[in-house]
């Protein structure tokens, strides 16, 4: 590695570090939760850049905090996730998931006419 | 160029983590306050590697920014459900001066420190002469498990009690049941399937971790709170049922790291070395040994700490306020 | 020197897809734009990245490592986006732009 190089990576992560930044405006400016969350997942992702560029020159060691990085970033969004489900513990994805709109007009089983276009379908 | 570059990237990093901590205390809103702290806890990650304390930025990134980040989220949607959670409005007058001026107070003291005591050198000379007899090339852990093991062995105890502490917040008639709340998923869904591809990722890198810990920054605790996260994903996503405080497995593997470290230690001072004092020719076997179990415990003791006191299957307690139970 | 180059060239394009995915975050007008332009555009820019600090990796390890990084941020931010957008539907604020005073 040059001398150049390196003043660029060094450069270049300090770049990184000015859209991280932009990123605590967001988690400032929100509005949503999501929003918040979503801009901390990107200091996340944008440290574990930052990290990349500092190893040639710090030291390679400096890949394992990335590496450390990237799995409890994950970890905090899925805390995130179960935090904002009605009791906790569940999923966004499932079927009785506040707000999810149902995919078909609601079929009224217990009568025949709905049992029928089923059987039909 | 190279300095200059540097320069910029320290005082960008150092702007970051000022305006993060800034933003967390002073905001309104616990929610954005917490991810504030999260955000924080990354941005000084980044600078313990700027300043060569690899060591500690793993810690801080793993602990700093990860688990406490999902400690404090699981704690912000508690206080909703239990209809506990309210903004606290900044405050104002001499009530903000008291804080305010402590805080500087502290700060300056730590000014004054810096540039009124000799820099130690690094790594020092005591232990530069000792390392090569320690039974590993990492200094930190040199000194974590062999010079000053006494500290190691009672700060494991210590993550040990605070877990009964928790525990002892359950209810009575919920001992028995399982840990923390009753986690669920969509079938096949997404989080169901994450649970199931990070867990053999995260076990690679905290087994790694530990294994590296002997002659590169890492170790137990590193590797342990890693692993720790991987538990806490899986068990989340609902890969895994938590157990219950009396299941053996558990309470096996709580007390394995303190139970070999303080064994080795009688062990040695049966032989006639002294407890915790550890020969140069077996050092490396007694800390290999004792780090590994360590780092299970670690890891089943943090993650026993962010599921929480066992919590009966119906998940009432969850959603009654604490202040209304009869 | 070749190989400086396409460091430099891969970084470079990394940082820029960076500075894109936060132009995203700032400028788009609601949470599941901003959503979409973050998951997508940062890992680009951290792929770049990882290539361009790979050809200077001194050892296989190091290289290993760079891909394992990659590879953990991409499933975490694919899964991540998703659950967070399926958790934002419950947001109202979250579908219309900016209500909330800072």
């Amino acid at each position: 590695m040059t001398g150049w190089l390196g003043a660029w990576l060094l450069l270049c992560a300090a770049g990184v570090l000015v859209t991280l930044g932009a990123a605590l405006w967001r988690v400032w400016r929100g509005p949503a939760r999501a929003d918040r969350m979503m801009a901390a997942q990107l200091v996340g992702t944008g440290g574990v850049a930052v990290l990349m560029l500092l190893a040639p020159a710090q030291g390679w060691a400096a890949l394992d905090v990335a590496l450390v990085l990237a799995i409890l970033a994950a970890l905090a969004a899925v805390g995130f996730v179960k935090a904002s489900t009605p009791d906790g513990a569940g999923d966004p994805e499932e079927a009785d998931a506040p707000h999810d709109p149902p995919l078909d007009p609601p079929l009224d089983l217990a009568t025949d006419s709905a049992r029928s276009d089923r059987d039909v379908a | 160029m190279t300095g200059a570059a540097a320069l910029m990237l320290d005082l960008l990093l150092v702007v970051l983590v000022a305006f993060a901590g800034w933003a967390a205390l002073a905001g309104r809103g616990v929610f954005r306050a917490v991810v504030f702290f999260i955000a924080y806890g990354l941005l000084v990650a980044l600078g313990w590697v700027r300043l060569g304390a690899v060591n500690v930025a793993l810690a801080e990134a793993a602990i700093g920014a990860g688990l406490t980040g999902v400690l404090l989220l699981a704690t912000v949607g508690r206080l909703e459900r239990a209809g506990a959670a309210r903004d606290v409005p900044l405050m104002r007058g001499a009530a903000a001066w008291v804080p305010a001026l402590a805080g500087l107070a502290v700060t300056g003291a730590l000014v004054w420190a810096w540039f009124a005591l000799p820099l130690p050198e690094s790594p020092g000379p005591q232990l530069a002469e000792a390392l090569p007899r320690s039974g590993v090339e990492n200094p930190v852990t040199a000194v974590l498990l062999n010079f000053r093991s006494w500290d190691t062995l009672l700060e494991a105890i210590v993550l040990l009690a605070a877990l009964l502490g928790v525990w002892m917040l359950g209810r009575d008639g919920d001992w028995t049941a399982p840990l923390g709340l009753r986690q669920h998923v969509r079938e096949g869904g997404v989080m169901a399937g994450f649970g199931r591809v990070l867990p053999p990722l995260g076990l690679l890198v905290g087994v790694w971790l530990l294994w590296a810990g002997a002659d590169a920054p890492g170790g137990a605790f590193q590797g342990g709170t890693v692993l720790a996260a991987v538990i806490v994903v899986a068990l989340m996503a609902g890969v895994a049922a938590p157990p219950g405080v009396d299941a053996l497995p558990l309470r096996v593997a709580l007390v394995l790291g303190p139970g070999v470290f303080l064994g080795a230690g009688l062990v040695l001072a049966a032989l006639g070395a002294g407890f915790l004092t550890l020969p140069e020719a077996q050092a490396k076997a007694v800390i290999v040994a004792v780090e590994t179990a360590l780092t299970l415990s670690i890891a089943v003791t943090l993650a026993g700490l962010v599921l929480g006191p066992p919590t009966a299957p119906n998940g009432a307690a969850a959603r009654t306020p604490d202040g209304a139970r009869p | 020197m070749w190989l400086d180059l396409a460091s430099f060239a891969l970084t470079a394009l990394g940082l820029f897809f960076f500075v894109a995915g936060t132009a995203g975050l700032l400028r788009f007008p609601d949470t599941f734009s901003r959503l979409h332009a973050l998951t997508k555009a940062d890992n680009l820019g951290l792929g770049c990245v990882a290539l361009g600090v790979a050809l200077q990796a001194g050892h296989w390890t190091d290289v290993l490592k760079l891909v394992l990084i990659w590879a953990l941020a991409l499933l975490a931010a694919g899964t991540v986006a998703q659950l967070v957008a399926r958790a934002a539907l419950a947001e109202p604020r979250a579908r219309k732009g900016e209500g909330e005073r800072p």
